[in-house]
Formats: structure tokens, C-alpha cells, sequence
């Protein structure tokens, strides 16, 4: 490296950079520690308290009477699906309002969230399906409700208010589906079913949790690998296209990863209400404009969910599905966002 | 300084879906010049525009490059000799002058690639080169539309092309802004030797800052040259279909057009 002093200027440009990357680390060791935090208190607390030397030693594969079971066999794959299941709906959200240069493009809005719930309902429902041929019904249908909306929504290339605007369509539709399987659903049935509408973490188990684990260790990577072209391509399509991205290319890419997260992480928890849609504007809040919100939206969604279902199971003595804990925190921001749009006449 | 480059449009047809924008159009851009396209609204010169930054495909014809095909050129690695401000880029929200400055760097850069010193470098001459480094912490949306302007410039720069495209750069623009914008431009071509094609709707002004102009009429070329060449009466009449009066312009010694309405004239 030569050793030619720097210009006023690129010592500003230099430390401008340098505090940003310094205040995007932060933020992510904070939501990181937070984040192991909640998931070692989600397996301490319970019916029966276990200390955290106990947590750790069940972790570390020691068989310790009790604990072995709650811990081992309880807690931790609910955990573990609590975080596998935040970070998919927050990294599938942020991408798509990314994407969209839109907070209201979140899959749980324009209707992907709701194709996988009326097919995994119709699969309880009409077909009487078991876990994993609802979680195939509910992976499928995700895929091929994305696919609709994009082709309903394509004119020279996908346009974002369009597609949103499609996509909250093809989601009341959806929602009126899913209303029609439930009036006719047997007694037992119809609890199932509502119990996976409402978003659930309970009966998670390591059966449940291990394809939600396969498809973010995959898919994750895909779309992190994606993430600078991601952040070009808000310049504008030409802009984007003039520094070297290929503008269709990227988008594909990362709407198939971003729907594939969202797709496995609905089957095997349900539509967990608002963590895709809140995610991102969050991290956004904390982190500043200019920066990747990928991770940081990812490690939100996981401590939102993790957080929601500590409060869910425990804070309000009867238990509610997590789904119920994030809907309430969520829709309040659903409609100060609605309001803004009304204020600002129409762009966001 | 930079190095020479050949860009050239041979034979090209151009259309969006049924409509033909441009058909046969053949045109060679000289290294080091000031080139710019004009004429009339909807005669395909920010098409035409695109299509040499690969931006739009063509159905017939090629744009080469140094020889090669730009549609078949990886698209970075064009990115790195070409550079393309388009007529509305969009600035996400809040984002900070110093930072959109930087993403002009991306072609520049690999998936995972760290920041480098010759980035910080690259962006802290941009701005100083438009003279927008004081505004380097300041949200963009804040900003005025000719400093805007300048910053997208920046932009442009950091990406440190030899070749540089513009769709109207001094759309939007007060007068002040259109020339302080073209005077920066003809800096960097004189001291850089930037190639430089841009799309300009003011034909006195780019009579004025253009060493060369192409005047497009109907998907075609109706003239090339200098601007006294190019800025004729009849040149004028035939692509705008406006009467006029071409006299020599006291400040530039360029061709200055003056139009002739129906009123207000004398006699």
C-alpha cells in the first residue's frame, strides 16, 4: 500500500464509511446477544425452572434426568424452530420490500403468506393430510402464489406497485378460501386448522424443525450472495443495469430464495402474523438508510419470534400462539404505515 | 488519462414490442469527443441511448465495442469502460451523498469484496471533481435538484469509465445548473479525456458544448458532424418542422438557432 496522504475528502469519505460499518457491527452483536439471550431464557423457563449450567450441559449431549427430556426434547427444537422460523420470515421479508422499494411488499401482504395457508388448509381440511403433507401443500402452494402474482403483474418487467396491488387481490381471495374450508371442517379438524392459521409454535419438534434448518442453510447463502446486486438495483432498473447488474436475473434469484424461505418457515409454523412485514422496517430504523438490512432484518424477525413466544407461553397466564403476540404488535404498524401513505399522498 | 476506445452502432434496429424506435442505424462515436444526440421528442435518443449500454437488445444489428459485441460482454466488466446515467435514477430514501456516491464503485468490486482503498479514493475525487464533497453526509433527498444532479454525476465518475452516456442531464434544471452541469463535463473530457455521448434537448446548448452533434429524425440519422454542420435552417426545419433563423452565437461562435412562430415576430 502506498503510503501518499490522503485528501480532506477522502479522509471524510473514509471515516463516513468507518462509522457506518461500525454502527451496522454494533447493531448486529446487540440483536445477536439479545437473540442468544432469549433463546437460553426460552429453555430455562417453563413448568419446571432448569438452571442455565443444567441448559448448557443437556446442549453439550450429557443425559441429565429430567432435564434431558424437557430440554432436549421440548424446548430446544421449539427454540430452535422459534429462531429458524425469525430469520426465514425476516430475511423473506426485507428482501421482498427491498426489492419493491416498498414496506407493504411483505409476502405476508400481497398474499404469498395466504397460498400456503389455504392449501395447508384445504390439506387438514379436505384431505385429511398428516404434518408432512401439509408442510408439501403449504411449500407448493407458497411457490405457485408468488409465481401467479408475478405473472399478473408482469408488463415490461415486474413494477412494484402493481404487484403489491395484485397481491393484496389474490390474497383476499385467498383469505375467503380459506374461509369457505373452515365452514365446512369437521370438530377436529377445524382445530387443527386454525391452530396452524394462528401461527404455533407448539408441537414443534425436531422433525418439524429439520427442512425449516435445510432450507435456510441453503437458501440463506444464495440470497446473502445477492445482497450487494439487491441494493444496487434500488437505483432503478437502468441505473442498476449501467453498474453491471443484471437487473431479471437478480430479481429472479431472489425472489425464488426469498419465497422459498417464507414457504418452509409457514409450513412448519404457520403464517406467523406481521414478523416478515415488521422485520425489515425495523432493522431499518435501527440500522439508517445506505446499509444492508438482510442480516439485520433476519436477526429481528428471529427475536421477535423468540420474544412473542416467551411472552406468549408465559407473561399473560393463559397461553396464546405466538402468531396472536406478533399480530397484536404488528397490525398497529400496518395501519400507522397506511395512515402515512394517506398523508403523503400515495408514495411511501 | 484514459485509453482509447471504439464504440460504434452498426445497423441497428431497435423496437419496443411491435414498435420500431430506431431502424438501420449506423453510427461510430470518436474516442475523446463530446458527442450529442438531438432532436425531436419520441425519435429514439434515449433509446438509442440504452442500446449502447446494453441496456436494451436489439432486433437486428450490434453495438461493438473495442470489437466486441456489447450484448455479449460480461456485464461488469463492460460496466468498467461504459457508464450510463439514466434520465431518472432513484435515490432510496435518506440514503447520504458519500454512500449513492459509492455504489457507482460496485463494478469495481466481487459478491463478498471488501471495501478497498482505491474506492475511498475514487469516491473522495468524484465528489471533489463535482464539487459536491461538502455535501458528502447529507441525505440526498435534501438536497437542491442541480446539486442532486451533480451527485448522480459523481456517481457516474466513481465508476471511472472511459466512456460516459447521458440521457438529458440538464432536465429539471435551472439555467444556471444546465451550464455549471456542462461546463463539469467538458472538465472531465478535457482533463480526463472522458468520451462523452449525451442526450441534450437544448439545441443551442448543445451546439455550443458538443464537438459533435447527430441529429436523429424517425428511428434514422438525419445529420452528423460539427455543430455548424449539423445546426442548419434546413436541418432544423426538416426535424422539427419549425421555421427558424440560424445565426452565429456572439459568446461560443457556435451556430445559435432562433425560432420562428407564428407570432411575435417582426414583419
Amino acid at each position: 500500500m502506498s503510503i501518499t496522504p490522503l485528501t480532506p475528502t477522502a479522509e471524510a469519505v473514509v471515516s463516513l464509511r468507518r462509522a457506518r460499518s461500525r454502527h451496522w457491527t454494533s447493531i448486529v452483536v446487540i440483536l445477536s446477544v439479545l437473540i442468544v439471550a432469549t433463546f437460553l431464557a426460552s429453555l430455562m423457563v417453563g413448568q419446571t425452572f432448569y438452571s442455565f449450567d443444567t441448559v448448557v450441559r443437556v446442549i453439550a449431549g450429557e443425559q441429565v434426568p429430567g432435564a434431558s427430556f424437557t430440554v432436549g426434547r421440548l424446548r430446544l427444537p421449539r427454540a430452535v424452530m422459534a429462531l429458524a422460523v425469525g430469520l426465514s420470515f425476516g430475511l423473506g421479508g426485507v428482501t421482498f420490500q427491498t426489492m419493491l422499494r416498498n414496506p407493504l411488499a411483505s409476502p405476508d401482504i400481497i398474499g404469498i403468506s395466504s397460498g400456503a395457508s389455504a392449501a395447508a388448509v384445504f390439506a387438514i381440511i379436505t384431505l385429511g393430510l398428516g404434518t408432512t403433507g401439509v408442510s408439501i401443500f403449504a411449500i407448493v402452494a407458497g411457490l405457485a402464489v408468488a409465481l401467479l402474482i408475478y405473472l399478473l403483474a408482469y408488463k415490461n418487467g415486474a413494477a412494484g406497485i402493481r404487484l403489491i396491488l395484485v397481491g393484496i387481490g389474490i390474497s383476499s381471495m385467498l383469505t375467503a378460501l380459506i374461509n369457505w374450508e373452515l365452514t365446512r371442517a369437521s370438530q377436529w379438524d377445524l382445530q387443527e386448522a386454525l391452530r396452524w392459521l394462528a401461527g404455533s409454535l407448539n408441537g414443534a419438534n425436531w422433525e418439524s424443525v429439520i427442512p425449516v434448518l435445510i432450507a435456510l442453510v441453503i437458501l440463506a447463502p444464495l440470497l446473502l450472495g445477492q445482497s450487494k446486486n439487491l441494493s444496487i438495483t434500488q437505483l432503478g432498473d437502468d441505473t442498476a443495469e449501467a453498474l453491471g447488474v443484471r437487473v431479471s436475473r437478480t430479481r429472479l434469484l431472489v425472489i425464488v430464495t426469498a419465497v422459498g424461505l417464507i414457504a418452509f418457515a409457514t409450513a412448519a409454523a404457520g403464517p406467523v402474523a406481521f414478523v416478515a412485514f415488521l422485520s425489515g422496517p425495523i432493522a431499518a430504523r435501527l440500522i439508517g438508510p445506505g446499509s444492508s438490512l438482510l442480516i439485520p432484518a433476519g436477526l429481528v424477525g428471529a427475536l421477535l419470534v423468540l420474544v412473542a413466544d416467551l411472552i406468549g407461553q408465559f407473561a399473560l397466564g393463559t397461553r396464546y400462539p405466538v402468531g396472536v403476540i406478533t399480530g397484536v404488535l404488528g397490525a398497529p404498524y400496518l395501519i400507522y404505515l397506511i395512515i402515512r401513505i394517506n398523508r403523503s399522498g400515495g408514495s411511501l | 488519462m484514459t485509453t482509447d476506445h471504439s464504440l460504434a452502432a452498426e445497423g441497428l434496429h431497435l423496437s419496443y414490442g411491435d414498435a420500431d424506435i430506431i431502424s438501420g442505424l449506423s453510427l461510430a462515436l470518436p474516442s475523446g469527443d463530446i458527442t450529442g444526440i438531438v432532436g425531436a421528442n419520441a425519435c429514439g435518443k434515449s433509446t438509442l441511448l440504452k442500446s449502447m449500454s446494453r441496456l436494451l437488445t436489439p432486433r437486428a444489428g450490434q453495438v461493438v465495442l473495442d470489437g466486441r459485441q456489447v450484448h455479449a460482454m460480461p456485464a461488469k466488466q463492460l460496466a468498467r469502460i461504459l457508464g450510463l446515467l439514466p434520465q431518472t435514477p432513484i435515490a432510496p430514501e435518506g440514503i447520504t451523498v458519500a454512500d449513492l456516491v459509492g455504489r457507482g464503485r460496485h463494478p469495481h468490486q466481487g459478491a463478498f469484496s471488501r471495501w478497498s482503498a482505491a474506492d475511498d479514493l475514487a469516491v473522495a475525487e468524484a465528489l471533489d471533481t463535482t464539487g459536491t464533497a461538502e455535501l458528502a453526509d447529507r441525505p440526498v433527498d435534501e438536497l437542491s435538484g442541480g446539486q442532486r444532479q451533480r451527485v448522480w454525476i459523481a456517481m457516474a465518475l466513481a465508476q471511472q469509465t472511459d466512456i460516459l452516456l447521458l440521457d438529458e442531464p440538464t432536465t429539471f434544471l435551472d439555467v444556471n445548473h444546465q451550464v455549471e452541469v456542462l461546463d463539469l463535463l467538458t472538465e472531465l473530457n478535457q482533463r480526463s479525456g472522458v468520451t462523452i455521448v449525451m442526450v441534450l434537448h437544448d439545441l443551442n446548448l448543445a451546439a455550443r458544448y458538443c464537438d459533435r452533434l447527430v441529429m436523429l429524425s424517425g428511428g434514422t440519422i438525419h445529420a452528423q458532424g460539427t455543430p455548424a454542420e449539423v445546426l442548419t435552417e434546413d436541418n432544423v426545419h426538416h426535424v422539427f418542422g419549425l421555421e427558424n433563423r440560424i445565426i452565429e452565437d456572439p459568446v461560443s461562435g457556435q451556430p445559435l438557432m432562433l425560432p420562428i412562430g407564428r407570432h411575435r415576430t417582426l414583419g
